[in-house]
């Protein structure tokens, strides 16, 4: 046995050894007063740990060249977990959830090396200046150099145990994340759209890339995305195909609206002011009608400086027309010369092909894009938030009816969950998706405050497949691993978690949970510096055993969180008697009926063929009346229909 | 994210005292992983010291780690005055938002700086020369004159001269990023990217919020 071996198994041990005394088929005991992740001991490998509703059943810690190095996001294929990390990638077998054992280390150094997959392909993000088309670990020195990558390096990994580096696509910024979308109508090609805010690289180094403007060049590499097309037959000759400006006329509401129509509102307006004789002048991509109080004093001052005396005249106004931009460019700091404000790039962008929609995390916004045409990316919905600095990322839930956007505020490296940061900041803001637009309706944070010395923001997450409900695990950096519910988009709450103490008990370290993932019946976890973790939910009074089974059978072949699949469950008694614990949770099935729906269920299960069709037409016939939950009912109706034919 | 470098020495210290502690500590908290061996860890920190310096730093980025804690300090004191000047309730949420963010960010600095055993600024936007306080002169910084306008504002006033001040204030702090990432070698450690990133991106989208609210305050509001 090898000494990690040997550490992991007395880690899992001593784990056990510990666990609370709450079995795990009793339900548990409501969240306590004082939450259990306050006062935590700090610790690189040894730190104090709280979990509520979640039992971890691996740690593996990092090893040889990534040992010191921070491990970054997630991605999965088969048995798989590839887990990113700045130094390049580490492969893990997960078959055993509880011993995931180490298959492959790749060593390719980059920031921020996100990771992701589509059949025997690897797609690794590269956005530091320091990373080498070579993979040396050298960094590269000039400013402008043929040896610098920046952007996506491809894998063929058909054999996993043997990457073989076949490609990389070179852009302007880099890449921070990328998307990889697999368009429903194209089998030949898979596509990647790249994310990044980082600094636009000289011409030189790579021709084309342009650090002005769109209005001063229209070759500007702000303001837009990258498309990068890969023939799945030919991955080596993938190649930027488009460029789209999502951007354009663009304009921050001022809290929750919808930026389009507001702009066009302003649009109309100023329109109707200037055909009436007024001003107007743009902010931004926002037209203002300028109101007397403000063009009075200016009209003035043109009488004066022509030596005249009493109301302007026409000629006048014409002056103060021809100059009104300039004077206001001028008082709002409009720099037309330098870097332009506002979003001109996405820091990430989650599309699911099933709905034809993504939802983009970018700069100051939210966007709603279509994507059914997936070189060309429409924008239909914008959202900004005075609470929110920077849109991280998005998750739609798996009908498409909410989507919920995250805020990193502070990057990731800042401590924002302390008692005194507010719980709009640095948190998940939800809206409803209806009729195509989103309406804002609450904040997530985790409930427990976090020391300064752990970072923490709201981070990458994915939905945890439980039928009939939107519950998604998130990962917060160093404030740990939060499961939560936001089946009502207005009132999300918190079902389970797992935190440890800081890495450093006197200054902040470089740790905590940087994305937490379900992947068939897992919790995996990328841990910034302690290594992988892997976790499983345990029944409570917000979840049940059969909801945990039901989510069981959603099987993935392969997963990248910003390539949102749709759940399908297939016919299972799991399915069924989860979604009698869910009206037995929401009282809208009595109490005899549930009782006589699962007798009849366990009558089914232990017979067969036409006696199992019999029991099932009994069952369905206690579904009959009214209930506060018709649509649960009807659902449940359908997974015991779908239960007759099963063996 | 932001990358950071581990306290090599704490985390040694760390290592040893994991080898002394016990399995459960409280009935509600439990123990960590095992830890690995003490060589095991004195190899692993070993390894992570060797990463942290694979990219050695310049003088470009120790410039720009010590002038934009300067440059910070500015914000967060004039910031400071919302409260104490009538400023509005949107500009006092703006004001607090921007000292928590750079506060914080003035800590990533100096930690950054006093790892590197690096002379360690106050977070203090003025220098004493010859016995007399002057403001530092970095892009955007707000001069002696400006600051004394800004200060006597109340009210609305002080709104308006607040956001087109800190407007000038991010500007320069973007032209810092950039005067950064063009410098020789500049840049190549994981910490000085990120936060050049962030600061470039977060106050981008802070100028443009910062525009939206002035243009506002200067024309009114505009929804129907």
């Amino acid at each position: 046995m090898t000494l990690k071996k040997l550490s992991l198994t007395l880690g899992v041990l001593t784990a056990a050894a510990c666990a609370p005394a709450t079995s795990p088929s009793r339900p548990s005991a409501p969240a306590p007063a004082v939450d259990r992740r306050i006062g935590l001991r700090a610790g690189q490998f040894d730190a104090a740990e709280a979990s509520w509703n979640l039992r971890v059943v691996a740690k593996a810690p990092p090893t040889g060249q990534f040992v010191g190095s921070t491990n970054s996001d997630l991605a999965f294929l088969g048995n798989y977990a590839i887990q990113g990390n700045y130094n390049g990638f580490q492969v893990w077998d997960i078959t055993n959830p509880s011993n995931p054992t180490l298959k492959t280390s790749y060593y390719c150094p980059a920031s921020q090396s996100d990771v992701s997959v589509f059949k025997n392909l690897l797609f690794v993000s590269g956005e530091g200046l320091g990373g080498r088309l070579d993979c040396g670990g050298q960094g590269v020195r000039d400013t402008v150099s043929a040896e610098r990558l920046r952007g996506i390096r491809i894998f063929d990994i058909t054999d996993i145990t043997a990457p073989k580096y076949v490609a990389n696509v070179q852009t302007c910024r880099g890449s921070h994340t990328h998307t990889v979308l697999v368009d429903p109508k194209d089998t030949e090609n898979v596509y990647v759209y790249v994310s990044g805010s980082a600094p636009v690289r000289s011409p030189s180094e790579l021709p084309g890339c342009v650090r002005e403007t769109p209005d001063k060049n229209p070759e500007s590499a702000l303001f837009r995305i990258e498309v990068i097309k890969v023939p799945l037959a030919n991955p080596s000759a993938a190649a930027i195909v488009s460029s789209p400006r999502i951007f354009n006329d663009l304009v921050a509401p001022p809290e929750h609206g919808e930026a389009p129509e507001d702009i066009a509102n302003m649009a109309r307006r100023a329109a109707a002011a200037r055909a009436a004789g007024g001003f107007t002048a743009r902010v931004n991509e926002a037209e203002f009608v300028l109101g007397a109080n403000f063009t009075r004093p200016l009209l003035d001052s043109i009488v004066k400086a022509r030596g005249g005396t009493g109301a302007p005249t026409a000629a006048d106004s014409a002056t103060l027309r021809a100059n009104i931009q300039t004077i206001v460019d001028k008082m709002v700091g409009a720099n037309r010369e330098g870097p332009q404000p506002g979003p001109n790039q996405c820091h990430d962008i989650t599309v699911y092909p099933a709905l034809g929609l993504a939802g983009g995390a970018c700069g100051g916004y939210g966007l709603l894009l279509d994507i059914k045409d997936p070189t060309r990316p429409v924008r239909i919905g914008a959202v900004a938030d005075s609470n929110f600095a920077y849109w991280h990322s998005a998750t739609f839930n798996n009908d498409g009816t909410a989507i919920l956007f995250s805020d990193e505020w502070g990057g990731g490296g800042a401590p924002k969950c302390r008692a005194t940061d507010k719980k709009e900041w640095g948190a998940n803001a939800i809206y409803a998706l209806e009729n195509g637009k989103m309406v804002f309706k609450s904040y997530y944070k985790i409930p427990a405050p976090q020391t300064e010395l752990e970072n923490c923001v709201a981070h990458n997450g994915s939905l945890i497949p439980i039928p009939g409900r939107d519950v998604m695990v998130q990962a917060w950096y160093q404030g740990g691993i939060s499961v939560f519910d936001w089946t009502d988009p207005a009132n999300p709450k918190e079902i389970a978690y797992f935190d440890r103490g800081p890495v450093d008990s006197t200054q902040m370290g470089n740790g905590g949970s940087w994305s937490a993932y379900w992947y068939n019946g897992a919790i995996v976890s990328s841990e910034i510096s302690r290594g992988l973790d892997v976790a499983e939910l345990t029944p409570s009074e917000f979840v049940s055993q059969n909801e945990i089974d039901a989510a069981k059978t959603v099987h993935m072949d392969y997963f990248n969180a910003q390539g949102q699949p749709k759940f399908v469950w297939p016919p299972s008694f799991a399915l069924a008697r989860a979604y009698v614990d869910q009206l037995e949770r929401s009282r809208c099935l009595g109490a005899d009926r549930i009782s006589a729906v699962r007798q009849g269920l366990s009558n089914a299960e232990r017979v067969s063929g036409a006696q199992r069709r019999d029991a099932l037409t009994q069952v369905a016939s206690q579904l009959g009346g009214t209930s506060c939950d018709a649509s649960k009912v009807e659902k449940l109706r359908a997974a015991v229909r779908d239960l007759a034919p099963l063996p | 994210m932001i990358g950071m470098t581990l306290s090599f020495r704490r985390a040694a210290t760390a290592a040893l005292a994991v080898a002394a502690t016990s399995a459960c500590s409280t009935a509600t908290q439990q123990a960590g992983t095992t830890p690995p061996s003490t060589a095991r860890d004195s190899a692993a920190i070993a390894q992570a010291r060797a990463d942290s310096v694979r990219y050695p730093y310049t003088a470009a980025d120790v410039r720009f780690m010590s002038n934009m804690i300067a440059h910070h300090a500015q914000a967060i004191d004039i910031a400071r005055w919302a409260p104490t000047h009538g400023a509005s309730s949107s500009l006092q949420i703006l004001a607090e938002r921007v000292i928590n963010a750079q506060k914080d960010e003035i800590a990533l600095m100096q930690r950054w700086l006093r790892e590197r055993q690096l002379p360690v600024p106050e977070a203090r936007a003025t220098m004493t020369m010859g016995g007399t306080e002057h403001v530092h002169q970095m892009p955007g910084m707000l001069t002696a004159e400006q600051l004394a306008q800004l200060d006597a504002a109340r009210g609305k006033e002080f709104d308006r001269l607040f956001l087109q001040l800190m407007i000038q204030h991010h500007q320069g702090a973007v032209a810092m990023v950039q005067e950064l990432v063009s410098s020789q070698g500049a840049a190549l450690d994981e910490t000085v990217f990120k936060l050049a990133s962030d600061i470039n991106a977060d106050q981008a989208t802070e100028i443009d919020r910062m525009q939206q609210m002035l243009a506002v305050l200067l024309f009114g509001p505009q929804s129907p």
